[in-house]
């Protein structure tokens, strides 16, 4: 089978009709928008098939498809496909781990009301999550990834009317949304610095050998080469999206929705999607590794946050009482392992636990599904128990999910997947602070899964929900069997026997001894296996949990380390006081400012006028108008006091008449003039 | 005494009696009355200062000044006749004491 | 055929049909309002028809003489941004009557002041002189004052009288500064000005007048322009306003007439007075990331929904002037990059249109919650309204989206150009910038929280239509455009492709 790179967009765009027709059919058509999505998820993986049998003919080539998306000016953006064994590996698995929860969800969903819209969004996630591996632009890849995030927010929140799915709905949105800054920065960056942000084009692409010289040549402030700076801003949208520290806080809070949900986004893809992209700008973050003079290389950093968040994640997990949220912590912990994997120069060994992890992980969290779904979503594993004998394919299945995690040596796929990381951790020249990192969380890995399998399986049931729990029919439990055979097997393609990823992936042959170089490393993690087992079976598996009130044994031996871990080291309590409160102020100040500050001067200027029409009005009314008002009274008191002469009388006239003519002529006669 | 003073006399005893006349009735027409004999001797000095006056001087300069008194005297009365009637029909009477409805 | 003419005086042609039909059922009287007011979409399509997208320049100019001892022209003409606008216009002005379909009072009066405000804003893209420029753009502030004190909510009085007298009072400064302009030049025409200036002439004349009289002439027509934008901190009158008018009246403000600001930033200041912007441009980036960014900070503090949008649409319009003043900042320095620029203003030049878009729809969606909720439009009045509209929740959630900048949705194209753009030319100011973006995702999604999730409540509690009738033909076109114009933005950018490169040219030479 072949498919071109032309035709690369069918993969996502499948999905993305499914999700059309999900969004326009009425509730009622439920199984129009569930037929639908699981009809193009078969389209897309054997698409992908096709697509990975094209890749594998040309391994080591970048097989690319490039058109504008719109011009602006003169300039053009332009998008493209792109078509590598890395594309189409990860294409193959999330469209096969995505059909297996479609179909998990078809009896896990059953009852919901919103049963279409679950399949819409399961369809808009799984075609923006394989838009991000077909892209073969940055910019195409921030576009499905915000996609992402978006399916993501709705899916979380899909049990909307909970306060806390909502609330955890955003906090996913938001955080990771910090990290997404951080990359379109470095797009920008990026964009700025080379015109383009196609990844391969001919020559011209980002990723290619004459841009990366560029990239590396140019210094910014504080001894860094440009090339760090933007592979750096990229990876705070790896670190958001990959749940890495310091931004794996919302990675918890998304267990509120439903299970596949979690299965899905939350373990198997769209956690890994920092991980994909990580590895597909590899040839940027690389870029200056050969620099000796810089003050940082990009992926020390990456190293060194994976580390981190490994350790962080594993640590935490073992605090946490619900089956979810361990798994959570867990898979936070195993995407460090990833980074640290890109981090210490092994994008290949990365992508490899990826796959498998994808396998496992949405195993144990379908198996955890089928839990919940039997207990009436009881999620409390110290309320569970016993489930082990009610439920006999679902225990089989995790437990097997469980060894692949906890890496139980050979047989498992998880296993050789993580001794690849630590062995690249081993040979890594920086230091050996990773691997160190590295081996505690395969400890501490071991123990917290053989805890949940015990509290979760073994011993009684400590509630009624755990002592009625059935096993769940087969649309539920066919894709655990085949996820637990996945989980098993994947593992072929990558042990030192067989490097058959790692040779593909690369498109380089691998030799078994760049990925084993002596038994010395392996005997020592089959050892710290074992003894993470062996810990965990002693406080857990030995002694079995009475009834769900006693307390953790790790809490009866270690009260304050254990307090700690429960509360997840505080980091939510810690973002609340700082970046919460930052916020808030900020949102205080801005508004502050405009009631009060520009309200103020406005109202300022407003008094001013009001002030100034009212001195204007007294300086007329009692100024100007007073004035006039006297003199016309005055006026007014003459013309009432002459007016009293007019008695009206014609009698009285004459008289003054007479009178007055008399002294006129007594005047004229006295004066002499008569 | 020269026909002058004479003259002159008379009308000054004319012009008494008649301001007395309108000083003195409450009739509004004998009041009146009153007020045409002052005119008529005001009208009697004219024609005496003229005629007695030194030939030439004041040619008919009297005679005309009488004349449109004379004119204007009987305009007079017959506006006067008719606010008299129009008095009389608005309070009964023609007292001039009680018409005070022009008082200020 | 003097097809711009048509365009502008069509609504008020309708106006006056409005006026004498005195008798009118209100039935007829808001048909033909919207039948008038649909005029410009119409005529607008039919412009566009027989638009050269390839051309650079005005096309369709109309020009007479009118005042011949004042030399003033009746002078028409279209090019790439007020196609858009008018386009825009044509969209936004409809969809504002019908969101006062029900409304309260006398459709006929509210119709004749519509359109006469439609009328106007239209003059003011079209016109090309500032003699007539002037008029459309004072004209347009009398119906807007009647509208929100007739029409509006209890604070009415108060904001269309702020609104009226801030307006107005920037207007002023700015026709004095054209007075002066013109008594320097003798001409008020915007192509002839532009090359005196470009030719140095203007500063002559006008530092002839006195020294700083090119300064003080500059200011007085940035006040005006600044205030109708409004650029941070002349944008108090706005929230008030917005929050104030009735629906389809706030709708069309934030639509069309904050557009008329930044149209005016466009076309009369940048080309009057590159000298100047390009000297106060540090200031201004700065102004233009206080809208950005304590804009976005502010809407977060709001509990009332239409001032929560408000301010938003302060941070969505200062992305317009953000693109303007990074460019205007970097203009004449050496190694300026040709294609920032040219992200930068066309990336504006989407953001003006999709920006009337998204805010004209949120502020419909409000207008449904108002009317479901009696009034009440409080960020607490609410809660669950997913549960009990779910294709309002969904395609308000659309709307809301593209405001946030999702991409796949109109809002991003444009973002996503500006902040190119600004970080080629300025880059601290994109890096400051993104904390708008973020804020905006944090408000927004907060009211979706509020509002749509969690449990039904407040006025969701009880009956709660979902959007029938007359609001899905008015929002699903809107929201349609939206993905359309989120996938295929050459739709828009092969409009104004032509303009966009001639101001390019005009930069970035040496």
């Amino acid at each position: 089978m072949n498919l071109s790179a032309s035709s690369l967009w069918l993969i996502p765009a499948l999905p993305l009709l499914a999700a059309a027709i999900g969004a326009l059919t009425p509730r009622g058509g439920r199984s129009l928008a569930s037929g639908a999505a699981i009809i193009a998820m078969v389209g897309a993986l054997g698409l992908s098939v096709a697509a990975l049998g094209t890749a594998l003919a040309h391994p080591a080539a970048h097989l690319t498809d490039n058109f504008t998306w719109f011009s602006i000016g003169t300039d053009a953006v332009r998008l493209g496909w792109l078509l590598d064994p890395l594309t189409a590996f990860m294409a193959v698995m999330v469209s096969f781990v995505g059909l297996l929860i479609f179909i998990f969800s078809l009896g896990y969903m059953k009852e919901d009301a919103n049963f279409t819209r679950f399949f819409c969004f399961l369809s808009l996630f799984a075609a923006a999550m394989l838009g991000v591996l077909v892209a073969n632009s940055l910019l195409l890849v921030f576009v499905c990834w915000e996609l992402v995030g978006l399916a993501s927010y709705l899916l979380i929140g899909f049990w909307f009317h909970k306060p806390s799915a909502a609330a955890a709905a955003k906090k996913a949105f938001i955080t990771t949304r910090i990290g997404d800054l951080g990359l379109l920065l470095g797009m920008l960056w990026l964009y700025h610095v080379r015109g383009t942000l196609l990844f391969y084009d001919g020559g011209n692409g980002v990723l290619e050998p004459s841009s990366l010289a560029l990239l590396s040549h140019g210094k910014i402030a504080g001894g860094i080469a440009l090339s760090t700076a933007i592979g750096l801003l990229i990876f705070c949208g790896a670190i958001g999206k990959s749940g890495q520290f310091p931004l794996h806080v919302w990675l918890p809070d998304a267990m509120e929705g439903p299970t596949p949900v979690s299965a899905l986004i939350h373990a198997a893809t769209m956690v890994a999607a920092g991980v994909f992209l990580i590895a597909r700008v590899y040839p940027l973050m690389l870029a200056d590794q050969h620099l000796a003079n810089v003050s940082v290389h990009a992926l020390t950093v990456v190293a060194g946050i994976g580390a981190i968040t490994a350790l962080l994640g594993a640590a935490i997990a073992v605090g946490q009482n619900d089956i979810k949220r361990v798994l959570a912590f867990s898979t936070v912990s195993q995407l460090g392992y990833m980074m640290l994997a890109l981090g210490v120069g092994s994008w290949v060994a990365a992508i490899f636990h990826l796959l498998t992890h994808a396998f496992f992980k949405a195993l144990l969290f379908l198996g955890a599904g089928s839990v919940i779904h039997a207990a009436h979503h009881e999620q409390d594993m110290r309320r569970l128990g016993g489930l082990g004998r009610r439920m006999k394919i679902t225990f089989a299945t995790f437990a097997v999910g469980m060894m692949a995690l906890a890496g139980v040596p050979f047989l498992f796929s998880g296993f050789w997947s993580k001794e690849g990381i630590l062995h690249a951790a081993h040979a890594w020249p920086v230091s050996q602070l990773p691997l160190i990192a590295g081996l505690i969380a395969v400890v501490l890995t071991a123990f917290y899964m053989t805890r949940l399998v015990a509290e979760v399986f073994l011993g009684s049931p400590r509630s009624d929900a755990a002592s009625h729990a059935h096993e769940n029919s087969p649309v539920m439990t066919v894709p655990l069997v085949i996820l637990a055979i996945g989980a098993v097997l994947l593992g072929l393609i990558g042990t030192p026997a067989w490097p058959w990823l790692q040779s593909n992936l690369g498109g380089v042959v691998v030799p078994a001894e760049s990925i084993f170089e002596g038994p010395g490393l392996m005997v020592l993690s089959i050892v710290l296996v074992c003894l993470g087992l062996g810990v965990g079976w002693a406080l857990y598996g030995w002694r079995k949990r009475r009834d769900a009130f006693a307390p953790d044994p790790l809490a009866v031996a270690m009260p304050g380390v254990f307090a700690a871990l429960a509360a997840k080291l505080g980091f939510d309590e810690f973002y609340a006081l700082t970046f919460g409160r930052l916020n808030q102020l900020l949102a205080v100040v801005a508004d502050g400012l405009d009631r009060w500050v520009w309200g103020g001067i406005i109202s300022g200027v407003a008094w001013m006028g009001e002030a100034l029409g009212t001195f204007d009005r007294e300086m007329d009314e009692s100024g100007l108008n007073g004035g006039f008002d006297a003199a016309s009274e005055k006026l007014r008191g003459v013309g009432n006091a002459y007016s009293r002469a007019q008695t009206g009388e014609a009698h009285g006239y004459l008289r003054t008449l007479a009178v007055a003519f008399v002294v006129l002529a007594l005047l004229l006669l006295l004066g002499g003039v008569l | 005494m020269n026909m002058l003073q004479a003259c002159l006399l008379l009308s000054s005893a004319l012009f008494c009696i008649g301001l007395v006349t309108a000083l003195s009735r409450s009739n509004t027409i004998l009041v009146l009355l009153g007020i045409e004999i002052m005119l008529n001797a005001a009208n009697l000095n004219f024609i005496a200062f003229w005629r007695f006056s030194p030939a030439g001087s004041a040619p008919a300069t009297g005679v005309i000044f009488v004349l449109f008194s004379i004119a204007v005297a009987a305009a007079e009365a017959a506006v006067w006749l008719a606010l008299v009637i129009a008095l009389y029909r608005h309070q009964q009477n023609i007292r001039l004491q009680e018409a005070t409805r022009l008082k200020g | 055929m003097p097809l711009l003419s048509f365009i502008v005086f069509a609504p008020w042609v309708g106006a006056g049909l409005l006026a004498v039909l005195r008798g009118a059922k209100p039935a007829v009287a808001r048909g033909i309002a919207l039948a008038f007011s649909l005029s410009t979409l119409v005529l607008g399509l039919v412009v566009l028809a027989g638009f050269n997208p390839a051309a650079p320049g005005f096309q369709f100019q109309e020009s007479a003489a009118w005042i011949t001892s004042l030399n003033v022209h009746y002078h028409l003409g279209l090019d790439g941004l007020s196609l858009l606008l008018v386009l825009l216009t044509g969209i936004v002005g409809p969809a504002g009557l019908l969101a006062a379909w029900k409304q309260p009072g006398s459709p006929r009066a509210f119709g004749i002041l519509f359109l006469i405000l439609q009328g106007s804003a239209l003059g003011v893209f079209l016109a090309l002189d500032f003699f007539h420029w002037f008029l459309f753009w004072e004209l347009s502030l009398v119906p807007v004052f009647f509208l929100i004190k007739l029409w509006g909510g209890a604070g009415a009085g108060r904001a269309a009288y702020q609104f009226v007298i801030y307006t107005l009072g920037g207007s002023v400064f700015m026709l004095l500064g054209f007075a002066a302009i013109f008594a320097a030049t003798g001409t008020l025409e915007f192509g002839q000005l532009a090359h005196l200036s470009a030719d140095g002439i203007l500063a002559g004349r006008l530092s002839a007048l006195g020294h700083f009289w090119p300064q003080v002439v500059f200011v007085g027509v940035f006040l005006g322009v600044a205030v109708k934008v409004p650029l941070f901190p002349f944008h108090t009158w706005l929230p008030p306003a917005y929050a104030e008018a009735p629906v389809g009246v706030s709708m069309f403000l934030t639509g069309v007439m904050s557009k008329m600001g930044v149209y005016a930033f466009l076309r009369i200041l940048w080309p009057i007075f590159p000298g100047q912007l390009h000297a106060a441009a540090p200031c201004l980036l700065w102004l233009a990331l206080g809208g950005v960014v304590l804009g976005a900070f502010a809407a977060m503090r709001q509990t009332d929904l239409k001032r929560m949008i408000a301010y938003s649409s302060i941070n969505h319009v200062s992305y317009c002037l953000l693109a303007l003043f990074a460019v205007c900042a970097a203009t004449g320095h050496s190694g300026i990059s040709g294609p920032a620029v040219t992200a930068a203003l066309g990336g504006a030049l989407l953001q003006m249109f999709n920006h009337g878009l998204s805010a004209a729809a949120l502020f419909f969606s409000v207008g449904v919650l108002e009317s479901r909720a009696g009034g009440r439009r409080g960020l607490d009045d609410f809660g669950g309204v997913r549960s009990a509209a779910p294709v309002f929740a969904g395609l308000c959630g659309i709307a809301m989206f593209s405001s946030i900048g999702l991409p796949g949705l109109n809002g991003f194209v444009g973002e996503f150009l500006i902040f190119r753009g600004v970080f080629g030319l300025v880059p601290w100011a994109a890096a400051i910038g993104c904390l708008g973006l973020f804020a905006t995702a944090f408000f927004y999604l907060t009211f979706w929280q509020r509002v749509f999730h969690g449990s039904r409540s407040g006025a969701a509690k009880g009956e709660f239509a979902d959007v029938h009738g007359v609001e899905r033909v008015t929002l699903i076109p809107l929201i349609a455009l939206m993905i359309v114009l989120g996938v295929l933005p050459q739709l828009l950018t092969g409009l104004f492709n032509p303009l966009v490169t001639s101001w390019v040219s005009q930069i970035a030479l040496p």
